[in-house]
């Protein structure tokens, strides 16, 4: 039986499409099965292998390779606070500090009702509003620590749904154009190379 | 804005609220450029480009025009387009990709026209949540104008283009690595020779890779010719350029200014630029194009933001990101800071990035920490000359990639303007400035 929900079973089939060799999925399809279980399960994790032609082995030897992706549970709202070179010119220690007296928890761990989980991030490219505050990779702009207390605060009431969704869930936007993609138009393209080559030869 | 009267090529359209949408794009001769440059043969476009002279934006600027002719003739080829912007303290990919990405997406169909390429990927940094949606509503939006698809605009050509997320890590912005990365591996760096991405690129295919903001200034040179942009700037550095002003001046904040006519001083201090030191304190140092750039100094704000003159003076442009620090800042946790994000984003193929980071950050720490030694500043020396032997400007490597030779010039830089600051924290056993 398939992991993936029937939505994301067919999403997974039309990103596997989109490229000329399936395993360029992966990490699309480590990004779905995160919006569906808002982190990277195994059983998600040996279906990708089936479905991209790799083992489970190589998948998670890939995901654990990338920051974004979470092979343990997670918070419902992930919380990054970057303290590069920018933000820490700009009070990101003390924001950092803040976050993890506010939260209750330090650097990498969950608060106990799983809502928060706390990371210090690398540059987040938003350098211009230090220090610079991510929340599921949404910018917040919670620059000082009452900004900061006040989303937690509506965080933890529901609030902001529509601009911060639970944990996982990275693109809303459904590609609609262009499907028509054939993985095999290249390999025909490529056989045909071959055999006029071969001619020429 | 900026302090020549330069015109904005890549911001034009910024100061509109819905500068991201497809009707916005349209009123503000949106896919113009894409009509012109399918009314020319490829080689012609591709002649504009040339002639424009565009240095690559991504970091290395390389002539974007030399890249394309140097794409290997083969019946699959690739265009790939890095997004993955994460070089820290730079944010002029980000504010692209998010504000305006129909100007990125005709860029990039405009160029697979002219390199004869029919599925092009763009791959943006997967924290780019909100830059990610913008890009694929672009995306369909292009489609639904034919703008990209079956026969664009009824021309014959057509081209499909898959946006991809990354999923969090700074060296899939180095190509090879972003390469595999696309090809849904981990992000290591590929040996070059013989993994040139234009003769051996994705899936093994010829494959050219520019950055977005690269592709950003092709339907403006398009539409008005590489002359007219070749016109702007001076020596190799034509044009304008996108920097990011960020640190301590009063208004940080992405800045498009004309290349060369403007100094460091001007981007820092016009007051329609930077608007000057925070607080009116002295300005202490500052990185000149990104953390893997030696630093510089009051000394050389009056050096014009080109690309040949900043190489020449011993540092780089490179992804044109500028980080003032005022008298206030500690050098050396500036530098430890910086140290850090290497170890951890060094992705561990090559013994002297990975071990030599974490040495380097270990004893940064501790002497930022007050457990510095005497020996430490020798010693963190002879380190940086394992990564990247004399430890010169342009670097010596001994790894796969530039990654490693990019961890010493913050250490090296810092030690030199500022030695007595590191043998005060040793001697003292504590941060002066705590």
């Amino acid at each position: 039986m398939s992991h993936f929900n029937t939505t994301n079973a067919t999403r997974a089939r039309q990103l596997i499409a989109l490229y000329p060799e399936p395993r360029s999925a992966l990490l699309p399809l480590c990004h779905l099965a995160q919006e569906q279980d808002g982190w990277l399960r195994p059983e998600a994790m040996a279906e990708i292998a089936e479905l991209v032609g790799v083992t489970a082995a190589e998948v998670r030897g890939t995901a654990t390779f990338y920051d974004m992706l979470h092979t343990e549970p997670i918070g419902r709202y992930l919380v990054s606070v970057c303290t590069n070179i920018a933000c820490i010119l700009d009070g990101a220690t003390e924001l950092l500090s803040h976050a993890e007296a506010r939260l209750g928890v330090r650097v990498g761990a969950t608060t106990a009702d799983g809502l928060f989980t706390l990371e210090e991030a690398e540059c987040l490219a938003d350098c211009d509003h230090p220090p610079c505050v991510q929340v599921n990779h949404r910018f917040v702009r919670t620059t000082t620590t009452e900004k900061f207390d006040e989303l937690i605060d509506e965080l933890k009431g529901g609030g902001r749904a529509e601009e911060i969704p639970p944990h996982g869930t990275l693109v809303r936007i459904r590609r609609n154009g262009g499907l028509r993609v054939e993985p095999q138009r290249i390999e025909r393209e490529r056989a045909r190379a071959a055999s006029s080559a071969e001619r020429a030869g | 804005m900026a302090v020549t009267d330069a015109p904005r090529i890549v911001t034009a359209r910024l100061d509109h609220a819905d500068s991201y949408t497809l009707e916005r794009y349209l009123a503000t001769g949106g896919y113009d450029g894409l009509r012109k440059a399918l009314s020319m043969t490829p080689a012609s476009v591709a002649a504009e480009v040339d002639a424009a002279s565009l240095l690559g934006r991504g970091g290395a600027g390389f002539p974007a025009g030399r890249k394309w002719s140097m794409l290997k003739k083969d019946p699959v080829t690739y265009l790939v387009v890095n997004g993955d912007e994460s070089e820290p303290a730079t944010f002029k990919d980000h504010l692209l990709i998010e504000r305006d990405p129909h100007q990125i997406l005709e860029g990039v169909i405009i160029s697979a026209y002219a390199l004869q390429v029919t599925q092009a990927f763009i791959y943006i940094r997967g924290e780019f949540a909100l830059g990610l949606e913008r890009m694929e509503e672009a995306l369909n939006d292009a489609y639904r104008h034919g703008a990209v698809g079956e026969d664009i605009f009824g021309s014959g050509f057509s081209l499909d283009i898959v946006i991809h997320p990354g999923a969090g890590a700074y060296i899939c912005g180095e190509e090879t690595a972003l390469l595999e990365s696309l090809e849904g591996k981990r992000g290591f760096p590929r040996i070059k020779p013989p993994f040139f991405p234009a003769v051996i690129g994705l899936y093994g295919q010829p494959t050219v890779v520019n950055n977005v903001e690269t592709m950003a200034n092709i339907p403006w040179i398009v539409t008005n010719g590489g002359a007219a942009f070749a016109a702007l700037g001076e020596g190799r550095s034509t044009g304008t350029r996108l920097f990011a002003l960020a640190g301590h001046v009063r208004n940080p904040g992405p800045y498009e200014v004309e290349m060369v006519k403007t100094t460091f001083r001007d981007l820092i201090y016009a007051p329609s630029l930077g608007g000057g030191v925070r607080e009116d304190r002295e300005l202490k140092a500052f990185v000149p194009g990104g953390v893997s750039a030696p630093w510089f100094g009051p000394k050389q704000l009056d050096m014009p933001l080109g690309q040949d003159e900043v190489g020449a003076a011993g540092s780089m442009l490179g992804s044109g990101s500028v980080v003032v620090m005022d008298e206030t800042t500690c050098a050396v946790r500036a530098s430890w800071r910086i140290t850090k994000f290497f170890f951890r984003e060094s992705c561990g193929q090559c013994t002297p990035c990975r071990e030599g980071s974490g040495w380097l950050e270990r004893i940064m720490y501790r002497i930022e920490h007050g457990g510095g030694r005497e020996q430490d500043l020798d010693l963190l020396m002879d380190v940086c000359d394992n990564i990247s032997p004399g430890v010169t400007w342009p670097p010596q490597q001994t790894t796969i990639c530039v990654l490693g030779p990019s961890i010493p010039p913050s250490i090296a830089a810092a030690i030199s303007m500022f030695r007595d600051e590191f043998l005060v924290h040793i001697k003292d056993g504590e941060c002066p400035y705590d």
